[in-house]
């Protein structure tokens, strides 16, 4: 641990010293070819990448409509025509995961973004201000975290239910940036006492400039990690909702109603939320190779003990 | 130490005081159960609305701060108020509350015990058969939602009933209705019940803490204190157990309070798709007809068992490791 602790710095040190373009452009060459090494981590993109393109174009390759009822074929199991198969009101099956697998991605996708960026900005805020400011911050974490997010979701439930699902993202992204800025701020703590950030505390550089500046680029790599794994966080969390009712509203859908609603005849009848419970453990399961794949690249020091 | 220990109860206590206050403002100002009523045919008269609302003090037109006097009074003496239907919420706590304690506590010991183990053997043994397999198995459950695995899971059960021809899991409820046999008899069937829920919950919390507590065991395998240890004469057995994973596993404390929240959470699912009467169904429905004093009451049930598994983490810690008593 030590001797990788040491030669990282040393690296630093000299990407510092020699300050050039080229060699900054060499390090994310050689983060980018330890990725891309990592077969998990490359499998998880291949697979993130299929399931994005299969949301978007499915559609248009299937004759079927996720709203559209086929009032010959109800309940049917996969065949030629409903690749899926059919539910009891002959509802294409494919046509309607394709549909949730959209509603999830993005919903995913955006409250990760969104919540990174959030306790980026806090955590940050929290650690370099330090003092009070940081003490109410951490006190608030903690009263947040004492309550589990999906009960307060289920309770607020009525603010978003019938509106739009960004609605829905704004809540979820309210509810999910604590952890991380916890991580962020313990950054930010070690950072604030480094001589590049006295330096410019010291010529009199705004807090606001330091955080932006010389915080948030040294902690890129942390909060690219952080981004990744919480998009599986920020699926789960989406589909866990809408399972219960609280989340995704019809008509619309997402995974989490395709399997609320698959799994009261699924025993006679699989394919009715096999898919979608398939597609939703394959995507989340890519997204984590993805953010392991990147903190492996970022950080080697890691790989021992992240690695399968 | 006991001064630590003691500052550590009163920020509990302080905690939980504050984060029932703000459940039950939150759930004030977003369940409106006026609205049960208000579309009702043939439509209810005012007067009688008001009356059943302040029954249960909830009529939106007490202003929230009376409404919350009220409450408190009432909650400083252990009485949370009656629901919609009159119901004293006291006594549908009391009898839920050990359904879901029963969950929760079995499923929190198998998954904090067995994920620690698991995480220790798969460090020792890094990159065998065991390491790959259970690190595989534990990235499948992490990305697997807990609804989702409870429904396998029943569904699992109920082919394997079916295979074997008599009904050895059972998937709904807590024990049979009507059962009757010895006191024995009726153990076994409360366990045939308890089996799969309980797997559903604690499956997950496995993952979580083996993945966690292989990293760090992996990072203490490779420090020069076990190295001493060795040196010194002790076994590898010895070294392991002694100076080892009592490194090893303190930051696990920490982690122990996250992961019960995450476990309450799933509770809910769990009560839910196994039709067992716990809080966290009870709060899926309560929510769902705008019944405020029993959300409340929910809310405050997990943040004191949130807490209260937090400041146990922080006494496990201390006793652990002996640099946090001075603090």
């Amino acid at each position: 641990m030590a001797t990788t602790t040491m030669s990282t710095t040393a690296t630093r040190a000299r990407t510092g010293a020699d300050g050039l373009a080229s060699d900054r452009l060499s390090r994310s060459e050689l983060i980018r070819r330890r990725f891309f090494r990592n077969k998990l981590a490359v499998f998880g993109l291949c697979v993130v990448i299929f399931m994005f393109a299969i949301a978007f174009i499915g559609p248009y390759l299937s004759q079927w409509n996720y709203y559209e009822n086929d009032f010959e074929n109800l309940l049917q199991p996969p065949s030629r025509s409903h690749w899926f198969g059919t539910t009891q009101i002959g509802v294409d099956v494919f046509a309607q995961t394709m549909r949730g697998l959209q509603k999830s991605l993005i919903i995913g996708l955006l409250v990760a973004v969104f919540s990174t960026g959030l306790s980026a900005f806090i955590g940050s805020v929290a650690g370099y201000v330090g003092g009070r400011t940081d003490k109410g911050i951490m006190w608030i974490v903690d009263l947040l975290l004492v309550i589990p997010s999906l009960l307060v979701l289920v309770i607020l439930s009525r603010y978003y239910q019938g509106r739009s699902w960004l609605l829905l993202v704004v809540g979820l992204t309210i509810f999910d940036w604590m952890i991380t800025s916890r991580v962020v701020r313990g950054l930010a703590m070690s950072l604030r006492e480094r001589d590049f950030v006295r330096a410019a505390r010291y010529m009199g550089v705004p807090t606001r400039t330091i955080i932006a500046r010389h915080l948030l680029p040294n902690m890129a790599s942390i909060i690219i990690i952080a981004a990744t794994l919480n998009v599986g966080g920020a699926i789960l969390g989406e589909t866990g909702l809408s399972y219960l009712g609280f989340g995704v509203q019809a008509p619309d859908v997402s995974l989490g109603t395709l399997i609320a609603e698959g799994t009261g005849a699924a025993l006679t009848y699989p394919w009715l939320f096999m898919f979608a419970g398939a597609s939703l453990v394959l995507t989340v399961l890519a997204v984590s190779f993805i953010g392991d794949g990147f903190r492996d690249a970022y950080d080697p020091g890691s790989a021992k003990s992240q690695k399968l | 130490m006991l001064g630590y220990i003691l500052r550590r109860l009163l920020n509990t206590v302080v905690m939980v005081i504050i984060a029932s206050t703000a459940g039950y403002f939150i759930a004030s100002s977003a369940l409106y159960p006026r609205g049960n009523y208000e579309a009702a045919n043939p439509p209810i008269p005012k007067e009688s609305i008001d009356a059943v609302l302040d029954r249960s003090n909830v009529n939106d037109e007490t202003p929230l701060l009376e409404r919350y006097g009220t409450w408190v009074s009432h909650v400083v003496r252990g009485d949370f108020g009656l629901d919609l239907d009159g119901n004293r919420i006291n006594e549908e706590f009391g009898r839920r509350i050990w359904v879901s304690l029963r969950l929760l506590v079995i499923g929190s010991v198998v998954g904090a015990t067995v994920g620690v183990l698991v995480g220790v053997v798969s460090a020792v043994r890094q990159y065998k058969l065991f390491d790959r397999s259970f690190s595989l198995g534990a990235y499948f459950l992490l990305s697997t939602p807990v609804f989702l695995l409870a429904i396998l899971l029943k569904f699992g059960g109920i082919r394997f009933n079916d295979t074997i021809g008599t009904t050895f899991f059972f998937t709904q409820g807590e024990y049979s209705a009507g059962f009757e046999g010895s006191s024995f008899e009726f153990l076994v069937n409360r366990l045939q019940h308890l089996i799969l829920p309980t797997l559903s919950i604690a499956l997950g919390s496995i993952a979580f803490y083996s993945r966690y507590q292989r990293n760090s065991m992996l990072d203490v395998l490779s420090s020069d204190h076990l190295r001493t240890a060795r040196a010194k004469g002790l076994t590898k057995r010895q070294s392991l157990f002694r100076h080892g994973l009592r490194v090893a596993i303190s930051p696990m404390a920490t982690f122990f309070a996250y992961g019960f929240g995450l476990l309450i959470a799933g509770a809910a699912f769990t009560e839910t798709i196994y039709g067992w009467f716990g809080m966290g169904q009870w709060f899926i429905t309560a929510v769902a007809k705008n019944d405020i004093n029993s959300v409340t009451a929910v809310v405050t049930f997990t943040s004191v068992l949130v807490l209260v598994s937090g400041f146990l983490a922080d006494v496990v810690l201390v006793v652990l490791d002996p640099r946090v008593r001075s603090r």
